[in-house]
């Protein structure tokens, strides 16, 4: 005798007290990306996306597991270089420039791209050189100890570790670490923060701290948020991108944006039927 | 029902007996292999100690050897040519192949591709797989015909020998280090040598010093190579490796060849010093080792 509900109304509730986007052609371009194709040795991950990112806003990254949010994210910053069997076809323009180009040093790139990780990945070293270390490494060195603590302080971190700078980075909560590591990204003055699911390691209330410092960021830096968690895209996003599995003869299976709109648009009259599905919770 | 629930219950518990017997008497095995193992060692260090123990004095370390073993008055006498040449050889050496090693190891693990990766890794099994009197022939053909033999030679064979052991044990614990700690790195936009120098080697630090000082354990008791390279040396203390250095190897297998019982005492008191001296630094080495394993695991 069960009971199978037959509600469809969203699952996801956008916030109301949100500021509205100004027109398409008012933004300022920051990512102009045409026909990217991803492709892991053999097999593609990514098949002919092609998105815009806006400047000054956060844009959420949503979609099933193995749908290549992942792979795209790491694009944007050629993290992907660093695996050997990797290829990349299509053109990623960074305020005009072909970033995806041979000729393009990656770590120019990652210089003025900055990202933050799944997991909290605090150097084994204290909080102070955590922060301090990109900045020495990259010869910002003036002002080291103020830098240090604006960072901190940027990331809502500095009233709870601002009394013991010197204590090792290994000793701070999962949320306290991750929060850590946008301070350390955020400390080198990068124009755009990648962030690859940044609280999916974390609890309610270090996820709610992380996504309050993204709203308050962003009108400093340009924020791409990849996330599984629905709720979290329709509180943080600005636009949101859908992607989705496709799947093709022989049992290849690819990722593809299926939509990309303004966050309200996504989650309250997604114009595809399969984004709909998957922000109503009926994907599957 | 409950008679036959009996049944197959007892029946259960008849394989369950076998399982437990076969499972004791495995374990009894594994225990006799390692009691074995252990008893080796105790059988050597024992006889070594009890043979080498009259001798075992300060004399050994500050005295020489005298010219001729057959004295009318007997003279204290010590190997401490033999200590300072194995000092100086293995210092030496160390410095040759630790570098050399470490930086092979850098290369293979955060720089090389996955097939250079494959062939230096084989490339470094076969050079540890050489034996040491090849090795010996080898640096007496390359350096002590025409020249004469030298500590350097000599020094230079420890160093092929060690070259490996470095090398390996390194690449073993740089993979060890998470590659989230590098993405962190190379993330922040900075070059990835400069990562690798700030972050990867730090906290590798502690297993590669293991990894180096057990390299070291290794070298200083390695006889066949010095004996064609660096054997024809005088019975004074003589730091310079330009010319042949006496080491403890090679003065324990002389003495041992010499007609004195006296002779042969102090070979088994240099042997005990050798076992005592691998003892105390693969200790240290364990000791580095624990510290940089509890390092790694707070990192993830």
């Amino acid at each position: 005798m069960s009971v199978v509900s037959s509600s469809i109304e969203p699952t996801v509730r956008v916030e109301t007290k949100r500021q509205p986007l100004p027109p398409r052609e008012r933004l300022e371009t920051v990512f102009e990306i045409e026909n990217l194709d991803a492709i892991y040795g053999s097999k593609s991950a990514l098949k002919g996306v092609s998105l815009e990112v806006y400047k000054n806003l956060v844009t959420a990254i949503i979609g099933p597991s193995g749908c290549g949010k992942s792979t795209f994210i790491r694009c944007l910053n050629r993290m992907n270089d660093l695996v050997p069997s990797f290829r990349q076809t299509g053109t990623i323009r960074y305020h005009g420039q072909d970033i995806a180009a041979r000729d393009v040093d990656p770590v120019a790139v990652r210089r003025t791209i900055g990202m933050v990780f799944q997991r909290p990945n605090p150097f084994p070293k204290s909080i102070y050189d955590n922060v301090a270390w990109g900045l020495r490494v990259l010869g910002m060195r003036d002002n080291l100890d103020d830098r240090v603590e604006r960072a901190l302080t940027q990331a809502a971190l500095w009233d709870e570790v601002g009394d013991r700078l010197k204590a090792s980075a290994l000793s701070l909560s999962g949320g306290q670490q991750q929060r850590l590591c946008i301070a350390r990204a955020i400390a080198v003055e990068p124009d755009v923060v990648l962030m690859d699911e940044p609280a999916s390691a974390l609890d309610p209330i270090a996820t709610q701290k992380i996504e309050e410092l993204m709203h308050n960021l962003k009108t400093e830096y340009t924020f791409v948020i990849v996330t599984h968690n629905m709720q979290q895209a329709a509180r943080v996003a600005d636009m949101t991108a859908f992607f989705s599995i496709s799947r093709g003869e022989e049992g290849a299976r690819w990722g593809e944006l299926i939509e990309y709109d303004a966050t309200e648009k996504i989650f309250t009259a997604p114009s595809d039927k399969r984004t709909e599905d998957y922000v109503t919770g009926r994907f599957g | 029902m409950s008679a036959a629930d009996a049944t197959q219950l007892g029946r259960r518990n008849d394989r369950l007996r076998r399982r437990h017997a076969v499972n004791r008497g495995m374990e009894l095995l594994a225990w006799l292999a390692a009691a074995i193992a252990v008893a080796i060692l105790g059988i050597v260090v024992v006889s070594v100690a009890k043979r080498g123990a009259s001798q075992l004095n300060l004399d050994l370390f500050t005295k020489t050897p005298t010219a001729t073993a057959f004295t009318l008055h007997p003279v204290a006498q010590g190997i401490s040519n033999a200590f300072v040449g194995s000092l100086v050889i293995v210092g030496l050496a160390t410095a040759f192949a630790l570098p050399i090693g470490i930086l092979i190891a850098i290369y293979v693990n955060e720089f090389a591709p996955g097939a250079v990766k494959n062939g230096i890794g084989l490339v470094l099994d076969v050079l540890n797989g050489v034996p040491a009197i090849v090795i010996g022939i080898f640096v007496f053909g390359l350096l002590v015909v025409g020249h004469g033999q030298s500590g350097i030679a000599g020094a230079f064979a420890l160093a092929v020998i060690m070259l490996p052991l470095v090398a390996r044990s390194t690449i073993e614990v740089l993979a060890l280090v998470p590659n989230t700690l590098r993405e962190a790195g190379l993330g922040l936009g900075v070059p990835r040598w400069r990562t690798t120098l700030g972050i990867v080697v730090p906290q590798a630090v502690g297993g590669i010093v293991t990894g180096a000082v057990l390299a070291i354990a290794r070298i200083a008791g390695e006889t066949a190579p010095l004996i064609l390279v660096s054997s024809i040396a005088g019975s004074s203390v003589a730091w310079n490796p330009i010319h042949a250095l006496q080491t403890v190897p090679v003065a324990i297998f002389q003495l041992s060849e010499e007609p004195d019982p006296q002779a042969h005492a102090r070979a088994w008191a240099a042997a005990l010093v050798l076992v005592l001296f691998v003892l105390v630094v693969s200790l240290v080495a364990r000791w580095f080792a624990t510290r940089s394993r509890r390092k790694l695991q707070g990192a993830r």
